[in-house]
């Protein structure tokens, strides 16, 4: 089986990868590129515990071949932070205490950083609906949304 | 497996034509690479179409407009003159799994995989939408009606690919809607969903209407009974009886833990009588501003 050659942008940087036909972009992020922080919990786009962005877009990342990735710009969980500081996102998990396991966290603060960018002021509704695809067993989802809703209001300077 | 990403529509084709083996179309790939992952297909050859540019676009044609059939769900729902144009047919797409599915979910994939509960089906049934189909063959244009056959089974030959779906021009007193029954309030299938596209004249009398019925039968369907229950008449209550009558009796369901027969058969009639007003609500709201939005 010959590989496929990929020339990518992750997180800003360009990236090359060399993958396998069947290996999602989730598989060569953790496998190949040693970037674990997005998770594989369902592998079948459910629990978008894989989050990442392409071109912008929110996605499941076991939901896309790696292949797929061609002359994309891709964005996952490590290029929240800058260097030492968590995005208000990150913090605000962690002032609210907002997780538990922690498995699902990077798929949350992806699809929430997401959320924020397209919609700075959005409703609790809103947030509960765009994070639906986000499934966490611990928490029972309450803190989560809080920390977004205040991590939303501080984003906005309030 | 081979991944092969052509540039344009011929070239996909004749890739899909010449596989001697299993071979695979890759849009939005929500539900092939679950599959993949899952052992239920192995194919041969994937034919990635995210880069050919027809299949990309939503292009304003004839006063409606053309949707390639690689456009995310996401990116439809974001096209603020389609959705006012056809409400109806861009919730039923958004219905489709989570925020991440709707970022490369494709409105054309969920209609050629065929399921009975493909959310986005009745309403582009309902606007009779029309999908291009590029093959060996060249080029021919089917209602959406008449490509899925089964689950999983289309009317699709080998190495033809929808292009795109092309949804008419909306009338000035028009307006469409869909509902579904979930035992949840997201991320759910149908057990029921009901599409509805009506026209009416300037007195309110209802000119041409279309229901598409989804999740209660072997593949979506499209009830004229219900249509001609409610044209030439001003959708009174007697009309709604009779539509959802006609709706019910067209409902061939399976019994499950989902949804009973019983249950499938009466909600299909209800939700339709729903979809109606809310279209109705629409169709005159769109004439009061002069046929637009």
């Amino acid at each position: 089986m010959s590989g496929i050659h990929v020339s990518t942008k992750i997180n800003g940087d360009a990236v090359e990868f060399v993958c396998d036909v069947e290996e999602t972009l989730l598989d060569v992020l953790r496998d190949k590129l040693g970037m674990t922080g997005s998770k594989e919990g369902c592998a079948s786009g459910d629990c978008g515990a894989c989050s990442v962005t392409v071109d912008g877009r929110l996605t499941c990342s076991c939901l896309m071949l790696g292949a797929e990735a061609e002359g994309h710009d891709i964005g996952t969980i490590e290029g929240i932070a800058k260097g030492t500081q968590l995005h208000p996102i990150q913090q605000k998990i962690l002032d609210h205490a907002a997780l538990q396991c922690g498995v699902c966290t990077p798929g949350f603060v992806v699809a929430a950083k997401a959320l924020l960018e397209k919609n700075p002021d959005p409703t609790e509704t809103e947030v509960r609906f765009w994070l639906a695809g986000n499934l966490c067993r611990c928490t029972g989802y309450d803190k989560i949304i809080r920390a977004v809703m205040d991590a939303a209001a501080e984003m906005r300077g309030q | 497996m081979r991944y092969e990403s052509p540039q344009t529509i011929e070239a996909a084709s004749a890739l899909l034509a010449s596989e001697a083996g299993l071979a695979r179309i890759l849009a939005g790939g929500t539900d092939l690479l679950v599959q993949l992952r899952s052992g239920m297909v192995e194919p041969d050859l994937v034919v990635d179409v995210k880069n050919i540019p027809t299949m990309t676009s939503i292009v304003e044609e004839n006063g409606g407009y053309r949707i390639g059939a690689a456009v995310s769900s996401a990116v439809m729902n974001e096209h603020a003159d389609l959705c006012a144009m056809w409400p109806g047919v861009m919730e039923g797409a958004d219905l489709i799994g989570s925020t991440q599915v709707q970022g490369r979910a494709t409105m054309v994939g969920n209609l050629c995989n065929c399921g009975p509960a493909a959310d986005s089906v009745p309403g582009m049934v309902a606007a009779n939408a029309i999908a291009t189909i590029v093959g060996p063959n060249g080029r021919r244009e089917v209602p959406v009606i008449d490509i899925p056959v089964a689950p999983g089974k289309s009317t699709l030959a080998k190495g033809e690919i929808v292009e795109s779906v092309f949804l008419p021009a909306q009338v000035k007193r028009g307006g469409d809607a869909y509902l579904r029954f979930i035992p949840r309030t997201e991320m759910d299938i149908a057990v029921v969903g009901v599409g509805v596209n009506i026209e009416l004249d300037d007195s309110g009398v209802c000119t041409h209407a279309r229901v598409g019925l989804g999740a209660v039968a072997i593949k979506v369907l499209l009830v004229e009974d219900a249509a001609k229950a409610l044209i030439g008449s001003k959708l009174d209550d007697a009309a709604l009886d009779k539509m959802a009558a006609a709706t019910s009796a067209a409902c061939k369901p399976i019994n499950d833990k989902r949804g009973t027969i019983e249950f499938r058969t009466k909600v299909a009639g209800v939700l339709a009588v729903r979809a109606v007003k809310i279209a109705l609500e629409r169709a005159n709201k769109r004439a009061s501003n002069g046929g637009e939005k």
